[in-house]
């Protein structure tokens, strides 16, 4: 539509939009998150959703205790290879569509516990993750950001063309392998899927 | 403060025949300890919990300990033979020591205000003997945390009455505190690591066939 006869029809009292627009409008201002936390990265979820940081703002505030009723989920914590399965588990509940937030230091690498026997080194070994929050643990202003940066990326998604989005492609994966208990560690220990290991620079 | 030396001579009148030795602790914080025969353990843990004059009724901790094997080398004087003459040879014996796994408790009396006086326990060895008598129907404080130093030590507790993994899953067979665990080879290295590092990064991340002629011309 030309912006000069929008500019023009929006001064006499009518509004007008496209369709994706409005589309994309009220899917990024209504993202509820699941309800979970797995550490202390969870605490400064709670207090951006209570009334300082006020995540009401953004439409997010409505934090579902069913992953059937949810469109974000927030992995806030670390992630230990006992509970991963779980973390897997409730992302394949979600419907479509569904975004992921690795929220602090333990969920996108592993944190202070890169090196541990227990923990999982990121959350996206196992999920495709839409935006990485680094901190130990992230302020409420981070968890805010990476809220807008999601919601920035749903606003360029189209109705049609490659950039669809997720719930309108048949190509993206909507479940994910939920890894296994094995005799050492989880089984498998990554999906190639969504992660492979990065290159070495100097290796080349 | 209580003596820890007294109540291990006071242990040994009261309880005939049982395996108590007291363990002196040289160094500043001079927390000497008991170390108990396994299989005494529960009736030496009774009578401290009994006893009019120590009740220790609370056991704040426990813990597990991993010795690995060890070889101590030591040098004997030893007289010889030689062409001859006597002499004194300074001979170097080597003597193994087994390896075995220790259990530490730590108990305190809330009622008398003093501890703690520390219990030591030890295993037969690393592999097989591994068992000890369980704490858990004296103090229940002991139940999570013979839990926990059975999943991450591998030291079975005889008569707990829920003898479970805590920390790991069930399926987990390792017992990673203990000092010759391998953990699993999914460290995900840094993009510019050097000198070692490099090296174990090379093998992990591109495949050697390709990775060797441009490994020998750089550098």
């Amino acid at each position: 539509m030309d912006e000069g006869l929008r500019g023009e029809l929006s001064k006499h009292g009518v509004f007008t939009t496209t369709l994706e627009g409005l589309h994309n409008w009220g899917r990024r201002n209504s993202v509820w998150p699941l309800q979970f936390g797995l550490a202390c990265c969870a605490i400064e979820m709670i207090a951006t959703s209570m009334a300082r940081y006020d995540l009401a703002r953004f439409g997010a505030e409505v934090f579902r205790p069913s992953p059937r009723q949810a469109d974000l989920m927030i992995v806030a914590g670390t992630v230990t290879k006992k509970m991963a399965p779980q973390v897997v588990r409730l992302y394949n509940q979600m419907p479509e569509p569904k975004y992921v937030i690795a929220m602090g230091a333990c969920a996108i690498s592993g944190g202070p516990f890169k090196q541990g026997y227990n923990v999982l080194k990121g959350i996206d070994r196992y999920l495709p993750v839409d935006v990485h929050i680094p901190g130990c643990p992230p302020r409420p202003e981070a968890l805010i950001h990476a809220f807008m940066t999601l919601q920035r990326r749903i606003d360029a998604q189209s109705l049609t063309g490659p950039n669809r989005a997720r719930h309108l492609r048949s190509d993206v994966d909507s479940e994910f392998p939920v890894p296994q208990f094995g005799a050492h560690d989880l089984h498998p220990p990554s999906n190639p899927k969504t992660w492979t290991p990065p290159q070495s620079v100097r290796s080349q | 403060m209580i003596d820890t030396e007294s109540i291990a001579n006071e242990l040994k009148t009261a309880l005939p025949g049982c395996g108590i030795e007291f363990v002196a602790n040289p160094s500043p914080s001079a927390q000497s300890s008991l170390l108990i025969q396994g299989t005494d353990l529960v009736a030496v843990a009774q009578w401290l919990k009994d006893h009019s004059e120590y009740r220790f009724d609370y056991l704040s901790n426990v813990t597990g300990v991993d010795h690995l094997e060890k070889t101590i080398k030591e040098k004997v004087k030893k007289t010889q033979v030689v062409d001859g003459e006597e002499q004194e040879v300074e001979e170097t014996v080597e003597q193994t020591i087994p390896g075995y796994l220790e259990v530490v408790y730590h108990l305190y009396s809330m009622p008398l205000r003093h501890g703690p006086l520390i219990l030591r326990a030890r295993t037969g060895n690393r592999s097989n003997d591994v068992a000890l008598p369980s704490l858990t129907p004296i103090w229940r404080s002991a139940e999570f945390q013979e839990r926990e130093i059975f999943d991450l030590y591998g030291v079975t507790f005889d008569g707990h009455p829920d003898l479970r993994r805590l920390l790991m899953w069930d399926e987990f067979e390792d017992h990673p505190m203990r000092k010759d665990y391998v953990e699993p080879d999914d460290y995900e290295y840094e993009p510019t690591p050097h000198g070692p590092v490099l090296e174990r990064a090379n093998a992990h991340q591109t495949p050697p066939s390709t990775d060797a002629p441009s490994e020998t011309q750089s550098d």
